[in-house]
């Protein structure tokens, strides 16, 4: 059985400091769905709170319609996954799986059953008589993700359980997480810091800062539409131009920005509105890497400018170049491996392209520090 | 040798080799050896020793099990008495400090906060900067028959005449409780503290009642704590002196004070080394006991 959950107006403080600030947001039934933010955003709170650990100081939360105020973890339809993961050492795996059956006192056959039921889930069969310890980093995590599931929660959370792995580790077990939630059908709430794991797996995800939510989207809304300069910052990588209006048309907006003219789109409001701007109104125009191309890739885009080449760093996939304007504006460009480079040689001035429909503005803001 | 010459230089080699010399052979090797085989010996003067009389014999340990042989008694009674008598005592009051231990381990360890957690370890030590004895006398004020106890439970109402606790052993089993709890708490606290704290959460969000929590997750985490504190409650209690000195009431006998009764009253020392050797021999079973119970190594019963 799968549930919905509801956060409305929650907030969580801990003396003066709140670490959740009014968040309301409604995640639905079998929905996987992420909280993404940097550390000390209040994400992991939030869940504590979801899962009963914490208690919210301000508002409601509810699951499958009914308040959960007043009831603990262990009475909650929901199964949390920690961070460390908290297996216990000196149970055997099976043991581990079928802890929450034997808590309900559930006879040994059954429990057994249920455990290796559930290791075929996770693709761990016949693996249920080893120690915690025997297994591999990727096999803990598939024993904590069946440990949660053996009573069948209506929903799962995930407290940045793949952030221990190693990065080939990680992607696979993106997909396979992916799948297990395709597959049982309950609701996921995943907690993670890394965008790249949000975007891959969410049906939706809320970014996170300073305990409020800045903006609940799917990932292509969240990385394409970004309506704070935090999430444009904190999402993928971006080039922030700060700047000046100029004039505005419709939804386009053209900018003065280190003394040269760009034209961009207005960014999108909470409420599905673009947000408005006044001439001289300070701005910042984001355009990301990828958008930003060398003069003889492409031939059609609305904005050209000029930098100067610093630096050029090779990703594999990927090259990233350095450029700055006037020294003071950084910009970064990635281009696809395939486009030849070796011609570009340091303090050379290089002209650039990007269309307006690539780039965003949105109102002067706080970003994300890296 | 060599190598250990080379790694920690000369001065700093001779000197562990005799320190840890000195530690092992005259502190513990020789004092042990020498009760071990005094124990087998007659009680004859000084003058006598070494002469033709001086032979090993079972004497002081069939004493032990039959008594004198002019006691019409088929065994010693008295003393297998009061030895049994120790050592179930000492074991109940080791399983008393357990339970009562264990609580307040586990809350310093888990459940308070930084700062409650210090000043509650500090409360804990302070009362032991005392002396023992000083401390069971301090006990005896308390539970004497005009004792503060008995003034309060008579000023409240609760009791008309003043309860006996010292005759009624209250007072020597508080005493003997009290005197190694440290050595209960913090073999426990130090098990207990490195669990980690999202294990009881996880039990917790799994289900699990507070019981289970400890009886599935905590107390197996804490077992080579457990087996510590118990060998080393249970090996002090049975061989204390000045507490049953102190608080236990005229017919109780603790076999420690026989032991003092044989070295310094009955000038009788190959016996009392001979006592002695039996309540080693117990004491090193129940270490035994302990790891087989626990199954720890003693490697971790003495972390």
């Amino acid at each position: 059985m799968s549930a919905d959950v509801e956060l409305q107006k929650v907030s969580v403080s801990f003396g003066n400091f709140y670490a959740a600030k009014n968040v309301s947001v409604k995640i639905e039934k079998g929905e996987f769905f992420s909280f993404l933010g940097p550390s000390g955003c209040g994400k992991t709170t939030l869940l504590r709170a979801i899962s009963g650990f914490a208690e919210p100081s301000d508002g409601k939360i509810l699951i499958g319609g009914q308040d959960m105020a007043g009831i603990g973890p262990n009475k909650r339809p929901t199964s949390l996954i920690f961070q460390n993961l908290a297996l216990f050492p000196l149970m055997s795996v099976a043991d581990n799986i079928a802890f929450s059956l034997e808590v309900r006192g559930t006879g040994k056959v059954q429990r057994r059953n249920r455990a290796d039921e559930l290791l075929e889930l996770v693709a761990l069969s016949g693996q249920g008589n080893k120690k915690v310890h025997e297994l591999s980093g990727g096999q803990k995590q598939r024993v904590a993700i069946a440990r949660a599931l053996a009573i069948e929660p209506a929903v799962l959370l995930l407290d940045e359980p793949l952030s221990a792995l190693d990065l080939k580790l990680r992607q696979k077990m993106r997909t396979e997480l992916r799948e297990i939630q395709k597959r049982v059908g309950i609701t996921f709430i995943y907690i993670t810091h890394d965008q790249g794991e949000a975007l891959t797996m969410s049906d939706r995800i809320a970014v996170m800062n300073e305990g409020e939510l800045e903006q609940v989207g799917s990932g292509h809304n969240v990385y394409e539409a970004p309506h704070t300069p935090f999430v444009a910052s904190f999402v993928g990588e971006n080039n922030a131009f700060y700047g000046t209006v100029i004039s505005t048309n419709g939804d386009m907006v053209r900018v003065s920005s280190q003394g040269k003219d760009f034209l961009a789109k207005a960014g999108d409001l909470k409420d599905g509105k673009k947000h408005t701007f006044q001439k001289r109104d300070k701005v910042i125009m984001f355009v990301r890497p990828e958008s930003i191309f060398l003069k003889d890739q492409i031939n059609q885009a609305d904005n050209i400018f000029s930098a100067i080449f610093k630096t050029i760093e090779f990703e594999g996939n990927l090259k990233n170049i350095y450029l700055s304007i006037d020294g003071v504006q950084d910009v970064r460009c990635s281009i696809s491996n395939a486009v030849e480079t070796a011609t570009l040689s340091t303090s050379e001035s290089i002209e650039l392209k990007f269309s307006s429909r690539d780039a965003v503005v949105l109102p002067v803001g706080p970003l994300a520090v890296d | 040798m060599n190598y250990f010459f080379n790694k920690n230089g000369p001065l700093i080699s001779t000197y562990l080799i005799i320190s840890i010399g000195f530690w092992l052979i005259f502190l513990i090797i020789i004092p042990q050896l020498y009760m071990f085989d005094l124990s087998f010996r007659p009680n004859i003067p000084t003058l006598l020793r070494g002469g033709p009389d001086d032979v090993y014999t079972l004497v002081h340990y069939k004493h032990f099990l039959f008594g004198s042989e002019t006691s019409g008694e088929r065994y010693n009674y008295v003393d297998v008495r009061v030895f049994l008598d120790t050592i179930l005592t000492a074991i109940l009051i080791t399983l008393i400090n357990l339970c009562f231990c264990y609580p307040i381990a586990f809350y310093i360890a888990k459940v308070a906060s930084a700062k409650t957690a210090r000043l509650l370890i500090v409360s804990l030590i302070i009362p032991f900067w005392i002396n023992e004895l000083l401390r069971s006398f301090a006990l005896r004020i308390l539970f004497a028959g005009e004792g503060f106890i008995n003034n309060v439970l008579i000023k409240m109402g609760v009791i008309d005449t003043g309860i006996n606790f010292i005759a009624m052993d209250v007072a020597l089993y508080t005493g003997l409780n009290y005197a190694y709890i440290l050595l209960m708490i913090f073999p426990l606290y130090n098990a207990i503290e490195t669990l980690d704290k999202n294990q009881l959460e996880a039990a917790e969000d799994l289900g699990s009642s507070m019981i289970r929590t400890h009886l599935r997750i905590v107390i197996p985490h804490a077992k080579a704590g457990i087996a510590s504190g118990c060998t080393m409650v249970f090996m002090l209690t049975a061989g204390a002196l000045a507490t049953p000195v102190v608080l236990s009431s005229p017919n109780t006998f603790w076999f420690t004070q026989l032991i003092y009764q044989w070295f310094n009253m009955n000038d009788n020392w190959p016996r009392g080394a001979a006592y002695s050797v039996v309540l080693l021999t117990v004491s090193v079973v129940f270490v035994l006991l302990m790891m087989k119970i626990f199954k720890v190594k003693i490697g971790e019963i003495v972390r």
